[in-house]
C-alpha cells in the first residue's frame, strides 16, 4: 500500500483516482469476474461491489499497487459472499469451477489472462446463437460500458424494452450454454467475421441513420473505433485493421457530409479542408498493413476504396480506374447487387454515364426496390441531359426513401431539371 | 450440458429422392450416429416417421382429443432427434453441423431442461 492520504481533500484525490480507474480498468475487471463467476449478471453486481469498497476503503488505506487484481480478488469475495446469503452456494459450488472460488487463489492478473477474458467477452456478446439486436445491445452495455438508457436513446427504443432485450440475451448465454472463450482457431475466421459485423452495424447505426441526437450518433462512432482498436490489439488480423481503416476512413468525412441546414452534401461536393487529416492518415496506414495480407477481406477492400477518395485532394484527382479495379476485387470476395451498383457508378466516372447506365440496365431485376439505385441511374441520365428519363428514376427513388435528407436531396435534385 | 438436436426439413423433399438418394442419406445417417454414439456425445435419439403417420392427443375439460397429423402445420417438419452430450453450445453447433440432413432442412438445438427434485 502507498499513497496513504489524509484529509477530505485526499480522500477527493482518491476519489478522483478511483473514477479513473474505473473509466480504464472496470471492463478489464468485468471480463475477468464473468469467466471466475460463470454468470454475467453475478460478476456485474460484484462489480459494483467491489468499487464500492473500493471507495470506502482506500481512501483510508491507501491505492493498492495493483488495483485491477484488488478489484477481481474483492469481486470475487462479494460474490461468494452473496452467494452463501443466497443459500446457493452448495448447490452453485458444484458448477463454478473449483479452483475459482475455493482459497488457493489462482492468479488473477497475470496479463494474457486478463487481455484473453477481454476477448472471451467480445465473442461471447458477438455470439452467432444470439440475436443481432441482442449482439449489439449486449456489446454496448459489457463490453462499452454505455448505460441501457445511452444505447436505448441510440436505437430509438424505450429503455425497458433494451434492458429486456439484454436480460433474454443474458439467459441464453447461461441456459444454452453459450460459453465464455476463444473460439478454436478452426471456428475462428467465422466467429471473428461477426465481431467484425456487430462492430461495423454499431458504427453504421452512428453514421448513417439519419434521426435520433447528433450526440448519441457520434457517441456510437467513436465506440465502434475504439472497438476497433481493442480488437486489434488483442487479435491483431488483417480483416481487423480493414474495418478500422475503413471507420476511420469514414469517420474522417464526417463534418463535410451534411451541410448547416441538415442537407445531403455528395463526395463530390465536400469540403475536402475539412476532413480529419490525422484519422486519414491513420487509416491509410492501417489499409496499407492489411492490403498486404495473403487473403485481402471485404473490409480491407472497403477500406482500400474510401483511401482511394481521402487521397485525392480535389474530386477530379481521384483514381477511377483504381476504383474500378478494388470493385472487381470487392465483387469477387463478397458478390452483391449493392457492390455491382457501386461498381457501375465508379465505371461511370472511368468511362462515362453511358457506360455506366449500361452497367446499371442489368441490375434492374435485383435492385428495382433500392432507392440509391433509381437515384444512381437519374445522375446518370441527367448527365447525359436526357432530362424526361432522370425524372421518372428520382421519382422512384423518391417513393421509395422515407428519410428526410435523402427526399430533400432529390427533391432539389428534381427541381433542377428542366422538364 | 445435455442438448436435444431436432431436424426438421421439408418431406417433399424426401419423396422426391430417388431410391437410391434415400439409401445413401441413410447410410450417411447410420455412420454419423455410429461416430457420435461412440465418441459418447450420442446419447440417444432417433429418426421419425413422416407426418402422415402422426397423431396429436390433448386433453381439454378432462376429455382426451385426438387428431390426426402433427401438431402444428409447419414448411419444415420434424424427422428425427439426436440427444447430445457435449460441454457447451458451441461444441453442440458443431455437433449439431455434422448431422446429415443439416443439408436439407434444419438442425433446432434446445438445452434440456431439469426438472427440479
Amino acid at each position: 500500500m502507498r499513497d496513504t492520504q489524509n484529509g477530505t481533500q485526499g480522500a477527493a484525490v482518491v476519489q478522483a483516482h478511483i473514477q479513473t480507474i474505473y473509466r480504464q480498468q472496470s471492463r478489464r475487471v468485468l471480463a475477468t469476474l464473468i469467466r471466475l463467476l460463470g454468470d454475467f449478471t453475478l460478476a456485474e453486481e460484484a462489480l459494483q461491489e467491489a468499487f464500492g469498497a473500493a471507495l470506502q476503503q482506500w481512501p483510508t488505506e491507501g491505492i493498492p499497487d495493483n488495483p485491477r487484481a484488488w478489484l477481481v480478488s474483492a469481486g470475487r469475495f462479494k460474490a461468494i459472499d452473496q452467494l452463501r446469503r443466497q443459500q446457493r452456494f452448495n448447490q452453485l459450488q458444484d458448477e463454478l469451477a473449483e479452483d475459482s472460488l475455493t482459497a488457493h487463489a489462482p492468479d488473477y492478473d497475470s496479463q494474457p489472462d486478463i487481455e484473453d477474458d477481454r476477448l472471451r467477452l467480445i465473442f461471447t456478446c458477438c455470439h452467432p446463437a444470439l440475436a443481432i439486436e441482442a449482439q449489439l445491445a449486449l456489446t454496448l452495455r459489457e463490453i462499452c460500458d454505455l448505460t441501457t438508457e445511452e444505447i436505448a436513446r441510440a436505437f430509438l427504443i424505450s429503455p425497458v424494452t433494451l434492458a429486456q432485450r439484454i436480460v433474454r440475451a443474458k439467459n441464453k448465454i447461461r441456459d444454452a450454454g453459450i460459453p465464455y472463450e476463444i473460439p478454436e482457431q478452426q471456428q475462428l475466421p467465422q466467429r471473428l467475421e461477426s465481431v467484425l459485423h456487430v462492430i461495423y452495424l454499431v458504427f453504421n447505426e452512428g453514421y448513417s441513420a439519419t434521426v435520433g441526437d447528433d450526440l448519441i450518433r457520434q457517441e456510437l462512432c467513436n465506440e465502434a473505433i475504439r472497438l476497433g482498436h481493442l480488437l486489434r490489439e488483442l487479435l491483431p488480423d488483417a480483416e481487423v485493421s480493414g474495418l478500422l481503416a475503413l471507420m476511420l476512413l469514414q469517420d474522417a468525412r464526417r463534418a463535410t457530409r451534411y451541410s448547416e441546414q441538415g442537407e445531403i452534401v455528395q463526395l463530390e461536393f465536400q469540403d475536402r479542408r475539412q476532413w480529419d487529416f490525422h484519422q486519414i492518415r491513420q487509416g491509410l496506414v492501417l489499409v496499407q498493413e492489411a492490403m498486404t495480407s495473403k487473403e485481402i477481406g471485404s473490409f480491407t477492400l472497403q477500406a482500400a476504396i474510401a483511401a482511394q477518395h481521402a487521397m485525392a485532394r480535389q474530386f477530379a484527382d481521384t483514381d477511377w480506374k483504381r476504383i474500378v479495379q478494388l470493385y472487381e476485387l470487392l465483387l469477387q470476395a463478397s458478390p452483391s447487387p449493392v457492390v455491382e451498383l457501386n461498381r457501375a457508378a465508379a465505371i461511370a466516372m472511368r468511362d462515362g454515364p453511358q457506360a455506366g447506365l449500361k452497367q446499371m440496365q442489368g441490375l434492374q431485376d435485383k435492385l428495382a426496390g433500392y432507392h440509391l439505385y433509381h437515384a444512381a441511374m437519374a445522375d446518370l441520365y441527367r448527365r447525359l441531359n436526357c432530362h424526361e428519363q432522370a425524372r421518372i428514376c428520382y421519382q422512384q427513388a423518391l417513393a421509395l426513401t422515407k428519410q428526410g435528407p435523402e427526399q430533400r436531396f432529390l427533391h432539389k435534385r428534381l427541381s433542377e431539371l428542366n422538364v | 450440458m445435455k442438448y436435444v438436436c431436432l431436424v426438421y426439413y421439408d418431406e417433399q423433399i424426401i419423396r422426391d429422392m430417388s431410391e437410391q438418394q434415400w439409401l445413401d442419406l441413410n447410410k450417411e445417417c447410420i455412420a454419423f450416429g455410429e461416430q457420435v454414439r461412440g465418441s459418447g456425445h450420442c446419447i440417444g435419439g432417433n429418426a421419425l416417421q413422416m407426418t402422415d403417420t402422426a397423431s396429436t392427443v390433448r386433453i381439454r375439460a378432462g376429455q382426451l382429443q385426438l387428431s390426426d397429423g402433427p401438431f402444428a402445420e409447419t414448411k419444415e417438419q420434424l424427422a428425427g432427434f439426436y440427444l447430445m452430450e457435449a460441454k457447451d453450445l458451441n461444441e453442440a453447433i458443431q455437433l449439431a453441423g455434422r448431422i446429415p440432413p443439416a443439408r436439407l432442412g434444419s438442425i433446432e438445438i434446445r438445452p434440456v431442461r431439469e426438472l427440479p427434485k
